[in-house]
């Protein structure tokens, strides 16, 4: 799937340029997001340190531990398959809590560890498990109780009231998320109907 | 709007500080535990490079040839059956590929047609309640070498159908149209 996607806008672009004039413009393109891409990698890297070696101290404190004990009961029934006191259900944990409060940078990086331990989970396997793909169906959907970027560009422009979108944006994620999650059922079960899981 | 500012200055300081505190309090080697746990992040955003570099620039090569607004253009007719302001279909589709592109776009808007209009308010619930799927595919699954995606993919893009789409019709409600 994500290789003809891939390829697909690729080819589509190149052709549409060939007809469209915009050739020059494609040439450009492609050297200026390969070096936008390392770039922010690198960018990433000083944010994946420094977060990783914070969450390293929760998770030796016992502190992330606990924290995924305490959301048991509703993460354990979005993830069966990850046992409640594995350390992948800790990371998810504060993957969404990070996610919640729009902490976006430390999000990130806590998400990288959930899946390295969902990987482990799954036998080290190079394909995508159930639980990983729930997973993505909750990020993508990212819960976020404050837009934090969204007010600040309203403010920028001089909204009237800047905050007015809060409570109707947390409605369209919460909207979202749960879609999400149901989207990712259906798919489950599809697959396990044909077999596949 | 004051205490919205403070908790978004002190939330992230007030987190590390209390990580801290606790890990001293249960007599972990703070610094040490830091130090091993960073040293992950090096080789996992090295890891994550050939991922984005190949996204990025498929993306851009759709954008910069112009096939993107065609897409845009071919699509239009549908969205304006059914109410919804064409000026709002480019942020949609672009949304879940590039977020930096979106954000782009959602400032636009707001500029354009002003932050409290149908349209401004519609862009930003979009931006503050969707994320970017490409990205958050592309990472996670590039940082721990998950070749085979599986079902992912189309999960995230239709529950960012579903946000948009609650996204339009949770601003009619409030707002009106």
């Amino acid at each position: 799937m994500v290789n003809y996607i891939w390829v697909g806008m690729t080819l589509i672009g190149i052709v549409y340029a060939m007809f469209n004039g915009t050739m020059e413009q494609v040439n450009e393109a492609v050297f200026k997001s390969a070096k936008e891409a390392v770039t922010l990698c690198i960018g990433l890297m000083s944010i994946l340190v420094f977060w990783l070696g914070i969450m390293k101290v929760a998770e030796d404190s016992k502190l992330l531990e606990k924290v995924s004990l305490m959301t048991k009961p509703v993460v354990r029934r979005l993830f069966p398959e990850v046992p409640s006191s594995h350390p992948a259900m800790g990371y998810i944990v504060s993957n969404i809590m990070a996610n919640m409060f729009g902490l976006g940078n430390a999000a990130t990086p806590l998400g990288i560890k959930a899946m390295e331990q969902l990987k482990k989970l799954n036998g080290d396997k190079t394909s995508a498990s159930r639980s990983m793909i729930t997973f993505l169906a909750i990020n993508t959907s990212s819960v976020t109780l404050i837009p934090t970027t969204v007010i600040a560009i309203r403010m920028n422009y001089h909204a009237s009231s800047p905050t007015d979108i809060v409570f109707p944006t947390l409605i369209a994620t919460v909207i979202s998320a749960i879609g999400g999650i149901l989207i990712d059922r259906y798919f489950y079960y599809r697959r396990k109907r044909k077999g596949r899981e | 709007m004051a205490w919205l500012n403070v908790i978004s200055l002190w939330m992230i300081p007030v987190l590390i500080g209390f990580i801290l505190l606790y890990a001293t309090y249960k007599k972990v080697p703070a610094y040490e535990s830091f130090v091993e746990g960073g040293k992950e992040g090096i080789g996992m955003a090295f890891s994550i490079i050939p991922f984005l570099v190949g996204m990025l620039v498929a993306i851009s090569i759709f954008r910069a040839s112009g096939a993107l607004d065609a897409a845009v253009n071919f699509v239009k007719p549908a969205f304006d059956l059914i109410g919804v302001p064409s000026e709002i279909l480019p942020l949609a589709i672009i949304r879940p590929i590039s977020g930096n592109a979106a954000l782009g776009m959602t400032s636009d808007l707001i500029s354009v047609y002003g932050p409290d209009s149908f349209v401004g308010r519609l862009a930003a619930t979009i931006q503050g309640s969707t994320d970017t799927t490409f990205y958050v595919l592309t990472v996670y699954f590039g940082a721990v070498g998950i070749k085979r995606m599986g079902d992912a993919l189309k999960v995230g893009l239709l529950a960012d159908l579903v946000g948009i789409t609650a996204a339009i019709i949770v601003v009619i409600y409030f707002f009106g149209y």
